[in-house]
């Protein structure tokens, strides 16, 4: 299949190792932000075949991981009112909120939906106007746009019946918060190449500037991962700190400017708390005063709501690439998919799930990790 | 920047709501949710030696033959689709669960629960798909049931379907039954029905030249059996797809699976599709494939006995039964390296990115 087998062929994924392997003189470690990298890497094992002085440590880059808690109980508290749907992403009702799940929910008689597009949640207002409808909006920049376009839409047709839950989440600050921790360790990140879709990666020269960090923005393939790699290795080795893009098929400098003059239309800049890693000033995206009708937060009055988060796992370090999953000793064993103690085992896109998922096997042949 | 305190406060989530209160979807996936519930509520209610050995059909001897009953329900939504309907798939799955015993199917029972306001028109349609199938399947329908409930209790129309088929004798198929060494046969793609069923859910609706892949495996069967005496266990993957049955496998059989990715035929639309939805094909649900388990020696015999019959026309080895890791399930990726092929809590969920 085109762009696709070209992009997990074994012949070029073992050339670039083996290139990554000439050029690596001294041990690097590197960040993929985004979950769907992670789940690449894991996936094909490439942690398996890449030189052992090149650390991949895991970014925090899933959505679902770094929703708060409390946006979870907001989101169970609407659900559970009589009159109301609820409408997500998949991976967003598995995730536990302080007592429950939306999946329980749905079994207590909630109007739960999963949607692919939150267009199907405005068609599913248009049709259905005695319910109030709301869709919970989470993500990063990637996610965003669309999901700004059903707000957008939602009022110029005038829809009484539909609003947004949205806890929108944004990359280049959790990029400087990383950076920012004396605990650092990460030296170069491969971009997250679906947001920079959307945004670009001019807004990744401030970093680099600050810094003194390569930045290589990576497609989603085994391929593209190696390459990403190899590129960051050689800026590394040569004592460069630049922006580069290896995901050229889908990402430019400017990245999409409609998609972006619509964000900027719906949305505004807001601090944002992250699970696992705490607030990051300006590092989310609100709703603007203009569409407060829209706004589910403000409709069901659930701004006030928040929750505590106990400490049960290391779920922080993870996040923040100071530790692997298997560093936790829960990890496979108190802590599985079936029984997560923490965000990053429960979501397909979490670096807990995808070692367990893929990799077990590995560290149990290897011994402690 | 004053991060640099922030950061560093550990932020966690608390251990979530067991599945434990109220049945929930994920309960019906096939994955480790559907084995929770047959371990913790049915087996401990109604354990039996023939019960226990959780194939997908029961075998008993009486009155000198061998018997091979099973029962399914069939809850599908669209009632149509590209491929076959809901008629279709109840005789198609019950016929394959008594085929994959190494039974010749023989008789089946109808049940509908039929949804009030249900088109005359949908009945019909699926009662004549329900001629046809069995038909083709050389079986008959000799008793059946129908109820009708109010609306908004049902989903337009369920289908229960039981099914008697006779073993001959010296055929003993089971999941506990693979050794090491042992060869994992598939007769074809994989992901073509759950990718169909997809494709036209509502707000999915997505072109693409796929079709349900639903139909009656036992002449496929029959055909093996004559090639070899070695085959050791078969399995219809349905839903949880490829990964759960092979799962299944190992667990029973307390043996570890190793797959070879590049040899599990995938089509370019179901590959498209599961790429777009971040979906693993390896999960996906099928209705006219079968995964076989025979010996290293008989393993091409059997590959060529299944190719001659259209219904196995793709047919090929993808793996190979081992000692190591025991009862996991492993696969050589396209760049050699080795992942796991793990049985999923509940439904494959889409990813958000």
């Amino acid at each position: 299949m085109k762009y696709l087998d070209e992009y997990r062929d074994e012949r070029i994924a073992r050339g670039l190792v083996a290139e990554i392997a000439r050029r690596a003189t001294r041990p690097w470690v590197l960040m993929e932000i985004c979950g769907g990298q992670t789940h690449t890497l894991m996936r094909f094992g490439i942690d398996e075949l890449l030189p052992q002085g090149v650390e991949m440590v895991h970014g925090p880059g899933c959505p679902v991981c770094v929703t708060p808690l409390e946006t979870i109980d907001k989101a169970i508290d609407i659900a559970s009112r009589p009159g109301v749907t609820l409408i997500s992403y998949g991976d967003m009702l598995r995730v536990p909120g302080s007592n429950t799940d939306l999946f329980h929910v749905k079994a207590n008689g909630g109007d739960v939906r999963i949607v692919y597009a939150p267009t199907e949640a405005l068609k599913f207002a248009r049709a259905n106007p005695d319910r109030q409808v709301v869709f919970f909006a989470v993500g990063f920049e990637t996610t965003a746009p669309a999901n700004a376009m059903a707000v957008w839409q939602a009022k110029r047709e005038g829809l009484k019946n539909f609003s947004m839950l949205a806890s929108h989440v944004l990359v280049p600050p959790a990029m400087r918060a990383l950076l920012s921790s004396r605990r650092n360790r990460v030296q170069g990140f491969i971009g997250p190449g679906h947001v920079c879709t959307v945004m670009g990666y001019g807004e990744y020269e401030d970093l680099i500037r600050e810094f003194h960090v390569p930045i290589v923005v990576g497609g989603f393939e085994p391929v593209d991962l190696l390459e990403a790699i190899l590129m960051l290795v050689t800026q590394l080795e040569e004592g460069r700190a630049e922006v580069e893009n290896q995901y050229v098929r889908s990402v430019t400098y400017q990245g999409n400017l409609h998609a972006q003059k619509i964000l900027g239309e719906v949305f505004e800049v807001c601090d944002r708390k992250w699970r696992g890693i705490g607030g990051i000033p300006e590092s989310g995206f609100n709703i603007r005063e203009e569409y407060a009708d829209f706004d589910a937060d403000r409709i069901f009055g659930t701004q006030g709501v928040t929750a505590d988060e106990p400490a049960e796992c290391i779920s922080a370090e993870v996040l923040q690439g100071l530790k692997k999953p298997t560093d936790c000793s829960a990890f496979g064993t108190r802590c599985t998919p079936e029984k997560p103690l923490g965000a990053p085992m429960v979501s397909s896109e979490g670096a807990c799930a995808a070692y367990y998922q893929y990799r077990r096997h590995m560290v149990a042949a290897k011994g402690a990790h | 920047m004053a991060q640099d305190t922030k950061i560093e406060v550990a932020l966690h989530c608390p251990v979530p709501v067991p599945a434990k209160d109220a049945i929930l979807l994920g309960h019906g996936s096939g994955g480790r949710m559907s084995s929770d519930l047959l371990q913790s509520i049915f087996l401990p209610a109604l354990q039996n030696p023939v019960l226990d050995q959780l194939n997908d059909q029961a075998i008993v001897e009486f009155g000198g033959a061998r018997l091979a009953f099973t029962t399914d329900s069939f809850v599908v939504k669209p009632l149509f689709f590209p491929g076959g309907d809901i008629g279709t798939l109840a005789v198609n799955g019950t016929v394959n669960d008594l085929a994959m015993g190494g039974a010749r199917p023989l008789f089946l029972s109808l049940a509908l629960i039929l949804e009030e306001g249900l088109p005359m028109d949908s009945l019909r349609q699926v009662v004549e798909s329900i001629r046809v199938a069995a038909a083709i399947a050389g079986v008959t329908v000799i008793t059946g049931d129908t109820k009708v409930v109010e609306k908004g209790s049902g989903d337009g129309i369920f289908v229960n379907t039981s099914g008697i088929g006779v073993v001959a004798p010296g055929i003993n198929l089971s999941a506990d039954r693979a050794r090491p060494g042992d060869r994992v046969l598939l007769s074809g793609t994989i992901g073509d029905h759950g990718i169909t069923i997809l494709s036209q859910r509502e707000g999915l609706e997505f072109a693409g030249d796929v079709a349900s892949d639903t139909a009656a495996l036992h002449t496929l069967v029959a055909d093996m059996l004559i090639a070899s005496s070695e085959i050791r266990c078969l399995r219809d993957p349905t839903r949880g797809g490829l990964s759960s049955s092979l799962n299944e496998i190992a667990a029973r059989s307390r043996v570890g699976i190793e797959l070879d990715e590049k040899a599990i035929p995938v089509r370019d639309e179901v590959q498209g599709a599961c790429e777009m939805l971040g979906l693993d094909p390896l999960y996906v649900a099928n209705e006219g494939k079968l995964i076989a388990i025979v010996a290293p020696d008989a393993a091409e015999s059997v590959v060529a006995a299944m190719r001659n019959n259209t219904l196995g026309r793709e047919a090929r080895i993808i793996g190979t039964v081992n000692e190591s890791h025991s009862s996991m399930v492993t696969m050589r990726t396209r760049l050699g390296t080795s992942r796991i092929v793990d049985l999923l809590a509940g439904d494959q969920l889409p990813r958000i990115c």
